[in-house]
């Protein structure tokens, strides 16, 4: 039964992740890679600065992205379990905020070209309001693009994690907090966000994995000004340094697999489902 | 009913917000799509006209377009059946602890979890190194696999957590083998979420750009024909595509949400089936 799943991630997952260790240790000339076992990648990696920088800027971008996507994903979620109250109308908010997910990122990517550019909305709606005088330069091909793109694509990742474990409080613990004589903020921070705290986890781990392993929305929004390891990786590959770019990337893995392993720490995925 | 607080107005409001974040910029590019023949890629609008969808009809100097959007579209189905058929597979044989159970569900996680470049490089090296050529319905089928199966397996596993175990029981105390207790009472009991499952797995692999980006080979799928496109189009003949694609998804999206809509009411119509399985 498990034999064609075991399979596919055994050649599609566990042997090009081998490949990678392996091609890390090779070497690369102008043309070809030639297998060899030397650590000349890592060493180069590490004695970099780029390195360091770019790494940064994952990171930064990870912190980022998970703290907005958190507040109105956590938000939206709050709204649909607790305030709509017919099953139906919840049902049918929740598949208005995920059918983006089902759309081209890159086209939704595209699109905030209108709205950011120097002639954009945005620009124009601040200068009629007198609020700038001319066009905002940073609007469009910027971290602030790279972070408020992010935030579009993935707050999506947040949201349905947290509205699903949501649903499953039991609404009579409410009732009772507020029998107890909880106001409503009390009522959030010490019986809704603990109980949450499993679908948080969930949304952090995707948010946080999907923006550190991107490279096309850095690149993109950014118009190739700011990098993350994502691109560092790609550009190698551009390139044909393939050794180059799988020591970067393994490097990168393990990174995420930590995070990773931290993160699980505070929830058990299978109990959740 | 209680009446709403206040808190209830300030996050509809929120909410508000949130769907014009979500849908605003992609209504833009619908609406700039319809840009007149001289217009740019922004505001204002120099008339209305349907210029740049025959653009995109009739001249195909940029690339292949056609021939990537069908490209997607096989690909996307032969996804689709694959993670359809692999996920049940893989649910029903989850239900019980079996030799590398646990190391198979991390594995899933990985799937999910690791970043998708990684995958892209990694089929793309153990293609070429293994002599293969790299093809969209190759590399590139197995590469968006890792990214649909693990959506799949968790849908089926949440489905069968659910499930309740007593019908099955049942089926086997009126004598019903392994395989017609699965064909005749579990399928039929799980197939609305299937269709969720296919949902995720021909949308994803639709819309898939980085895991196919070193494995689709000369042939393009249609994202990456379009971020082709964002490299040396700069006039709203991009926005007629991406307006275009978006219709295609919004298509097929409505055409899974009201055959699980239909299911549902059918099963709640119909109730018991008793006695028609064999």
């Amino acid at each position: 039964m498990v034999s064609p799943l075991a399979a596919v991630l055994m050649f599609f997952l566990v042997m090009p992740i081998i490949l990678i260790v392996i091609v890390s240790f090779w070497r690369a000339t102008e043309f070809s890679i030639i297998p060899a076992f030397e650590f000349d990648n890592y060493e180069f990696l590490f004695g970099s600065n780029v390195t360091y920088k770019v790494f940064y800027n994952t990171f930064k971008y990870a912190l980022i992205t998970w703290a907005f996507t958190l507040v109105i994903g956590f938000t939206v979620a709050y709204y649909l379990a607790f305030h709509i109250r017919s099953l139906t109308w919840q049902i049918a908010l929740f598949l208005l905020c995920t059918i983006p997910f089902w759309t081209s990122n890159i086209i939704r990517m595209i699109s905030w070209i209108p709205f950011l550019g120097r002639n954009g909305i945005a620009n124009t709606t601040l200068m009629s309001w007198g609020v700038i005088d001319e066009p905002v330069e940073w609007l469009l091909f910027s971290d602030f693009a790279v972070i408020l793109a992010f935030v579009h694509l993935y707050t999506l990742f947040m949201v349905v994690p947290i509205f699903n474990t949501m649903m499953r409080i039991d609404k009579s613990l409410i009732e009772a907090a507020r029998d107890a004589g909880a106001n409503g903020a009390q009522i959030l921070w010490n019986v809704i966000i603990p109980l949450t705290k499993p679908g948080i986890m969930i949304g952090t781990i995707f948010v946080v994995t999907l923006v550190m392993g991107d490279f096309i929305t850095v690149r993109f929004m950014s118009g190739s000004q700011s990098a993350n390891v994502g691109r560092l990786i790609s550009n190698d590959i551009a390139l044909l340094q393939y050794p180059s770019a799988s020591a970067t990337a393994i490097v990168l893995l393990a990174t995420v697999l930590i995070t990773i392993g931290i993160l699980l720490r505070f929830v058990d995925i299978r109990k959740e489902l | 009913m209680e009446p709403r607080p206040r808190s209830f107005y300030v996050l509809s409001a929120f909410f508000g917000l949130f769907v014009l974040f979500l849908y605003g910029p992609t209504l833009t590019i619908g609406i700039l799509s319809f840009q007149g023949e001289g217009g740019g890629l922004t505001f204002p609008m120099r008339g209305v006209s349907m210029y740049w969808f025959y653009d995109l009809f009739e001249q195909q100097a940029v690339g292949d377009i056609w021939g990537s959007f069908r490209r997607s579209i096989v690909l996307g189905l032969m996804v689709m059946v694959t993670t359809v058929v692999v996920s049940v597979m893989g649910g029903l044989a989850f239900r019980k602890k079996f030799a590398g159970s646990g190391i198979l569900f991390y594995l899933i996680i990985t799937a999910l979890v690791i970043p998708s470049i990684l995958v892209s490089l990694g089929v793309g090296l153990l293609f070429s190194q293994s002599g293969l050529n790299v093809h969209w319905s190759t590399s590139g089928f197995g590469a968006q696999l890792t990214w649909t199966l693990p959506f799949g397996l968790l849908i089926m596993f949440a489905v069968f957590n659910r499930f309740d175990k007593s019908y099955e029981e049942a089926a086997r105390d009126l004598g019903a083998t392994p395989w017609q207790t699965i064909r005749y009472v579990v399928l039929p009991i799980i197939a609305p979420s299937l269709i969720g499952v296919a949902l995720f797995g021909f949308t994803l692999s639709y819309d898939e750009f980085a895991r196919t980006l070193l494995t689709s080979g000369s042939y393009n799928t249609l994202p990456l024909e379009i971020y082709g496109m964002t490299t040396n189009v700069t006039s709203p003949v991009l926005y007629a595509l991406g307006t275009l694609t978006t219709l295609f998804s919004l298509l097929i999206i409505g055409a899974f949400l009201a055959l699980a809509l239909l299911s549902n009411r059918r099963k709640a119509r119909a109730g018991s089936d008793a006695g028609k399985a064999v």
